[in-house]
């Protein structure tokens, strides 16, 4: 577990990242938490030439409300921030009830949403919460920033939208209103702590009815992803337990479930059915 | 006699300020001047021959000392040695080469090593070895590798790959099982106690020196048994015992893993030999995973015959024991003999007759991992004890109960031949019954299952064989060495003691308890007293910490060594206060006379003459120290019951643990807190082979468990609050009474578990899971699917 010899840099600015990107291209690598990016390196099966370490620009950390009514959350905050945000608490509950089951503690100390998102594990637990929140990433690269919607964020297993010469500086997500609950439940793996089945539900209840669904859902394929049917099935509805199972059963259509040594890809889509039976009847209860 | 003081209370481990503010000095803590370090090239491959291996890029490699391969190593060490030659089992001991010269058999397996200036230059060099391999085909499925037609051999002399086959028969089970089928019940069952890799959580490292002045080897090395060490790195690399000084600093758990010999520590100390600079090598977890020994690995088919009344009358069964590449060092005693000979547990079973193959596969060796052979004889027994209560419709207290040996008939020899010092099974049922509300548990089962979760209770009600143990017995089994402990307790001129013990503790807490021992015998503060272990250059010779013996056997030596320095003690007191001996009384590290109390002398003052000298009485020679061998007359066999309850969500499979309790008997106890903390750490291990361990090696012997992101090595999270209570049976022959204490739980909790689950899934008559008991595996057994 010894990694490969790299040249290290710390740079103090976005600005001053960014250009060691450029100049050293492929083989570089950002380390934000180094909760990813370290084992790999440690197992050799990645070897970077040179690694930016962004750790330490300032300001890159803070978690506020945004004047045009969403809360902005730097790249750098820590799962540990989220999960204990005061504003997040109180406007966004749903990303800190997810960053709370975010592996364990020392994980949450050290690993950041930015580069938990960047990483882009399928396992991970925020992509199925940014998706069903709608969140926007901020990326900077040289020529400024641009904003990523959640759902064009996530290309494939460990591949996003982020270019090249380009750091996820800021996440942006929605104040989530009266008459919306939210939850995120998810099924850990007992070794690594990675979701086998994650889902994060996002619900408007009105007259007793559903008005909108959002659920993301971690773990199960390549990607998180955004459950469409199961939504459909709720919109509309009274949730009661067997509309819910009836529309949860829906987790996985149109998606083809992993397999591995702990899950069947079976038992992995009963499992999100069950998930995402339970997110949904959470959230509903919280949005009463 | 004093009355103790220490023996019985709870203090706090004297070894934790160190361990937890970071001042322990472990193996890969150690830094020698001029020393270089270690790296060691692995096959990728599970089987396969090598037909090229070029090492002259890392030759070439900055900072690389030296690179040796198989060919270098070949005639400059000897083979490492078989520790348990067990008898009348035609065992077949293939040698395992430090490094590989033309074979691999196992991914892990050793072909070169590098020595750089530092680790990192070792490992970018390691990577420029290439080598060449002829894949062979692959084996990993130890009745596969007796029983597959043309199944790939391992070994060219072992043929089916069978290393060993060792029966044990008692009684007449055949008749038994004939007079059952006619007139009573027989069940059968297949069991797998899966392969466990060991946690410690240091890894294996070593450090060795060689002065070539001198011809004197100083390896400082995480091992369990320093002495047994120092024996076989004399006969391994030749150098003269004398000159081979082994150290155990600080060890971080072994839990098995660090008894055996590893090529390893061989390949440092002749890198250190031949390179004439001081080595240092420290395994990484996935090596750690790859090469130090694994655990369990059984397949067994198991049969039981009783009575129509629950009465059981005989065992039989048959265990195929994976043993990996190469026999690790202990390994051929762990299936037979400390698993074989406890089948029947604490239960009167009048006929036995059981085999074990051990098995060679393209897997990492298997040894001893904490309870070694007993957890699997109990999980056996246990399961076998609920399947026949559900059998008969009896409660599986009660038919646990109807089988317990009595009290009155111990000692008691078993079918198996060995005889259990002391035991009285039922209080710890009832007073663990009690505890858990045992009836109130099954009034709430009948009440049926609440939102889809399922209660159930488990019970295991177990004895183990331990305190290893009495050597003439352990060597008519064929362990090649003495099972006896060695204690020095020397007083030093200003009354304090330091007390050398041949046991070698790492986390067990025997600092603390065997001062507490030291400090009732002689009447000394207890922070007065040192106890040293782990380093053959000081104290004499023992055979180390394993099969929970230390507290047992070493503490036995301890309490002798003890009295023979209060005896002298007494002599010198007597001389100088002008009383006969017989006249003395101690009490309180005080000699006075009888009816005269301000005629005294302190222990203190007492040695204080012993060293002056200035007046000793006639014959008795200076200085206050003796030693002592203590040879146990028997094992000893613990006991007790545990009792878990969980609800099981028949939705998902998904276990949800609640409550455990557990009441051990470990014989008097010398620290109520320590054997706490041992049953608290053996149950969590014990559990997690129920619910969550499990090594799994893909047919191509790649470890697909590779590394804790995979294997689920369980959390403080993962556990309920645990209830510890105890019963007091103290052992028959053992000078302090006690019992071994350091696996009991890992033996009593796995079967507790496993029972509690296939209890609670009754109403889906589901009567067996193989372990670890995964969410889908209960799901698929609960919903009848045929998929494994």
């Amino acid at each position: 577990m010894i990694p490969a010899a790299f040249e290290y840099f710390a740079p103090t600015t976005v600005r001053e990242a960014l250009g060691l990107l450029e100049q050293h291209g492929d083989e570089a690598k950002i380390l934000a938490g180094g909760h990813s990016l370290l084992p790999i390196m440690k197992f050799r099966l990645a070897q970077p030439k040179v690694v930016v370490d962004i750790g330490r620009i300032p300001g890159l950390d803070a978690i506020a409300a945004a004047a045009d009514g969403k809360i902005t959350i730097g790249a750098l905050a820590t799962h540990d921030a989220l999960e204990h945000s005061a504003v997040l608490k109180e406007k966004c509950p749903l990303l800190p009830e997810t960053a709370a089951v975010i592996g364990d503690m020392q994980v949450r100390n050290r690993g950041t949403i930015g580069g938990s998102l960047a990483h882009a594990d399928p396992a991970a637990d925020y992509p199925g919460t940014v998706l069903a929140l709608d969140a926007e990433i901020v990326a900077t690269g040289s020529k400024g920033s641009r904003t990523i919607p959640a759902r064009e964020f996530f290309v494939d297993m460990l591949t996003t939208a982020l270019r090249p010469v380009e750091i996820i500086t800021e996440v942006r997500v929605p104040v989530l209103g009266r008459g919306t609950g939210t939850a995120y439940v998810k099924h850990p793996h007992p070794a690594s702590g990675y979701a086998v089945v994650g889902v994060a539900a996002v619900l408007a209840v009105s007259g007793g009815k559903c008005q909108r669904a959002a659920i993301g859902i971690n773990g199960v394929s390549g990607k998180a992803y955004r459950a469409a049917a199961v939504e459909k099935a709720l919109v509309g509805q009274a949730l009661d337990e067997k509309i819910v199972a009836a529309a949860a059963a829906h987790a996985t259509d149109g998606v083809e479930a992993q397999s591995d040594l702990y899950a069947s890809s079976e038992f992995r889509a009963h499992l999100a059915a069950v998930y995402t039976k339970r997110a949904v009847l959470l959230a509903a209860s919280r949005a009463a | 006699m004093a009355v103790s003081k220490l023996f019985g209370a709870s203090i706090k481990r004297r070894e934790d300020p160190r361990l937890i503010t970071g001042n322990a000095t472990y193996t890969d803590d150690l830094q020698l001047p001029g020393m270089v370090h270690a790296q060691i090239v692995r096959s990728p491959h599970a089987h396969a021959r090598i037909t090229r291996l070029d090492v002259e890029a890392a030759r070439r490699h900055p900072g690389v000392v030296a690179v040796y391969t198989g060919r270098d190593l070949q005639g400059a060490l000897n083979p490492s040695p078989t520790a348990w030659l067990i008898p009348n089992s035609d065992l077949k001991t293939p040698p395992h080469p430090a490094l590989a010269v033309d074979t691999v058999r196992y991914v892990g397996d050793g072909v070169a090593v590098v020595v750089a200036e530092d680790r990192y230059a070792a490992r970018d060099a390691a990577a420029l070895i290439e080598v060449d391999y002829e894949p062979l085909p692959v084996v990993v499925d130890q009745v596969k590798a007796v029983e597959q037609p043309g199944a790939p051999q391992l070994h060219a002399d072992v043929p089916h790959n069978v290393a060993f086959k060792w029966v044990l028969a008692g009684g007449d089970a055949d008749k038994a099982f004939e007079d059952a089928r006619r007139d009573g019940v027989v069940v059968s069952q297949g069991f797998i106690n899966q392969r466990l890799i060991p946690n410690a959580m240091e890894p294996r490292s070593v450090v060795a020196r060689y002065n070539s002045g001198s011809g004197e080897l100083t390896v400082w090395y995480t091992t369990q048994n320093p002495h047994i060490a120092r024996l076989l790195m004399a006969v391994v690399t030749g150098i003269p015992e004398q000159k081979v000084r082994i150290i155990a600093p600080e060890v971080g758990g072994g839990f098995g893993s660090k008894i055996p010999f590893y090529p390893d520590e061989a390949i440092v100390a002749f890198c250190a030999r031949h390179t004439g600079r001081p080595v240092k090598w420290t395994e990484d977890r996935r090596e750690n995973y790859l090469t130090t020994i694994h655990g369990r690995d059984h397949i067994t088919d198991l049969e039981i015959a009783a009575r129509k009344d629950g009465t059981l009358t005989a065992l039989r069964g048959k265990t195929w024991a994976n043993l990996g590449a190469y026999l690790s060092t202990a390994a051929p005693g762990i299936p037979t003999i400390l698993h074989g000979l406890m089948l029947t547990g604490c239960y009167t079973i009048p006929n036995i007759s059981y085999q074990v193959l051990g098995v060679f596969t393209n897997t990492a060796p298997v040894d001893a991992y904490r309870g070694a052979g007993r957890p699997e004889a109990t999980y056996l027994i246990e399961r076998m004890m609920d399947l026949l209560a559900a059998r008969l419709n009896l409660d599986p207290a009660d038919v646990r109960r109807k089988n317990f040996i009595p009290p009155d008939r111990f000692p008691y020899t078993t079918a198996a031949g060995l005889t259990y010092d002391s035991g009285n099974y039922e209080p710890a049922l009832d007073k663990a019954l009690e505890a858990i509300e045992y009836s109130r548990i099954r009034e709430d089962q009948k009440k049926g299952p609440k939102r889809g979760r399922y209660l159930g209770v488990g019970l295991s009600t177990y004895t183990e064989i331990c305190g290893m143990g009495p050597s003439a017995v352990v060597g008519s089994t064929g362990f090649q060495g003495g099972l006896w402990e060695s204690a020095v307790v020397r007083l030093h001129p200003t009354g304090k003691a330091t007390v050398f013990t041949g046991t070698a503790p790492h986390g067990q807490g025997e600092e603390t308890t065997f001062a507490q021992i030291v400090a009732d015998e002689l009447g000394l503060p207890i922070d007065d007293i040192e106890v040293v272990h782990g380093d053959t250059g000081a104290g004499p010779m023992g055979w180390g910490t394993y099969g929970s013996r230390t507290t047992v056997v070493g503490g036995g030596a301890i309490v002798l060594a003890a009295r023979r320095v209060r005896e002298k003690a007494a002599k010198i007191a007597a001389h100088l206060l002008e009383a006969a001996e017989g006249d003395l009384v101690f009490d309180q590290g005080r000699f006075s006379v009888r009816g005269s109390p301000d005629r005294a002398k302190t222990i203190q003052e007492v040695t204080l003459q012993a060293y002056l000298a200035w007046n000793l009485p006639p014959g008795v020679e200076p200085s206050l120290e003796a030693s002592a061998f203590y040879d146990p007359s028997n094992f000893t066999f613990p006991f007790g019951t545990h009792v878990a309850v969980v609800k099981v969500n028949a939705e998902t499979g998904e276990i949800e643990f609640r409550r455990y309790v557990a009441v051990d008997d470990c014989g008097r106890v010398i620290n109520p807190l320590i054997v706490d903390g041992q049953v608290h750490g053996g149950i969590v291990q014990g559990v997690a082979q129920a619910l969550w361990e499990g090594a799994v090696y893909s047919p191509e012997g790649q470890l697909l468990t590779g590394s804790m992101a995979d294997y689920a090595v369980p959390k403080a999270h993962m556990f309920p609050t645990f209830v510890t209570d105890r019963t007091e049976t103290p052992s028959p022959h053992n000078p302090l009474g006690v019992k071994g204490v350091g696996e009991t739980g890992t033996i009593a909790s796995t079967p507790a578990i496993v029972n509690a689950v296939l209890d609670a899934l009754r109403p889906f008559g589901v009567t067996h899971i193989d372990m670890p008991l995964t969410p889908e595996r209960v799901w698929t057994a609960i919903h009848g699917k045929s998929r494994r």
